[in-house]
């Protein structure tokens, strides 16, 4: 993975985003960078719940003194973009999986694509709507 | 098979610790999607922040199943993002000192956080709380 011509190709992704003004891209790279971003995000979070889940362990008291957190209404926003990362990446991943297992599945690139789309919404709008319902009658 | 296809996505890992890496990262993710949805639909869509709280997290974790579920989550979920950030490292941080440096992190946090996580998950003990419990309602 790090070979010597990697490292001597490193000036064409310094040369900055407007070398790409222009260039519309593939529904391969949007998804993907998705993919990436949508990942990384879920990790902030598992760290972070992760240190929270700990705090059981020093009782109701502290526990609960911390849940004002996570009830604040920007976290429970958050909460909502955090569903949606983890249910675009599930769906996503599926597709990748996909494109590794079954040969043919390049051929029907934009059809996966589209069908990833689809499945993230259907599962998503409804987990939307009755997070805000939630949220909103708290 | 690689012949007959022009290269799409990441490339397989011809053998070593990539290849295991590769496998784990696509059989993680599977289980991931059927443990984390169901986490999320109970903890997140069912039940919410406002029902949430310690006593709830000490009776979920009285059934052995659910700390079972929640580790086997916290294992692969830490170990799948940790993977995903390390390609992200081996995409973006080209000196090799820097690379080895970001790596250091990574497996650090996966250890801390592995034993934080498990020392949570495994040794929670609420009857040491019950009086406390009691007390606060």
């Amino acid at each position: 993975m790090t070979t010597e011509t990697t490292r001597t190709a490193q000036p064409v992704t310094t040369r900055g985003i407007s070398a790409y003004r222009g260039y519309r891209p593939p529904p391969g790279m949007i998804s993907w960078a998705f993919h990436r971003i949508t990942g990384l995000g879920v990790l902030l979070f598992l760290l972070l719940h992760i240190v929270d889940i700990f705090l059981v362990n020093y009782g109701p008291e502290v526990f609960d003194e911390l849940l004002f957190l996570y009830r604040h209404p920007v976290f429970r926003i958050g909460e909502i973009i955090l569903v949606g990362a983890v249910y675009y990446h599930a769906a996503n991943g599926v597709r990748i999986i996909l494109i590794d297992f079954w040969p043919k599945a390049y051929r029907y690139e934009r059809q996966l694509f589209y069908g990833v789309m689809a499945v993230f919404l259907l599962g998503f709008i409804p987990t939307a709507i009755l997070m805000i319902r939630a949220m909103l009658n708290a | 098979m690689a012949t007959v296809r022009p290269h799409v996505g990441r490339e397989r890992p011809s053998g070593g610790f990539e290849l295991y890496s590769w496998y784990f990262f696509r059989v993680s993710g599977l289980l991931l999607i059927f443990l984390v949805v169901g986490h999320v639909v109970i903890m997140h869509v069912v039940n919410t922040v406002d029902e949430i709280d310690w006593q709830f997290v000490a009776d979920r974790w009285n059934s052995p199943f659910w700390r079972a579920y929640d580790w086997l989550m916290l294992f692969l979920a830490l170990l799948h993002g940790l993977n995903g950030a390390r390609l992200a490292v081996d995409d973006y941080i080209r000196p090799q000192g820097w690379r080895i440096f970001a790596h250091s992190i990574l497996w650090t946090l996966a250890l801390v956080f592995l034993i934080i996580g498990s020392i949570a998950v495994l040794t929670f003990d609420p009857s040491r709380f019950e009086a406390v419990a009691h007390a606060g309602g």
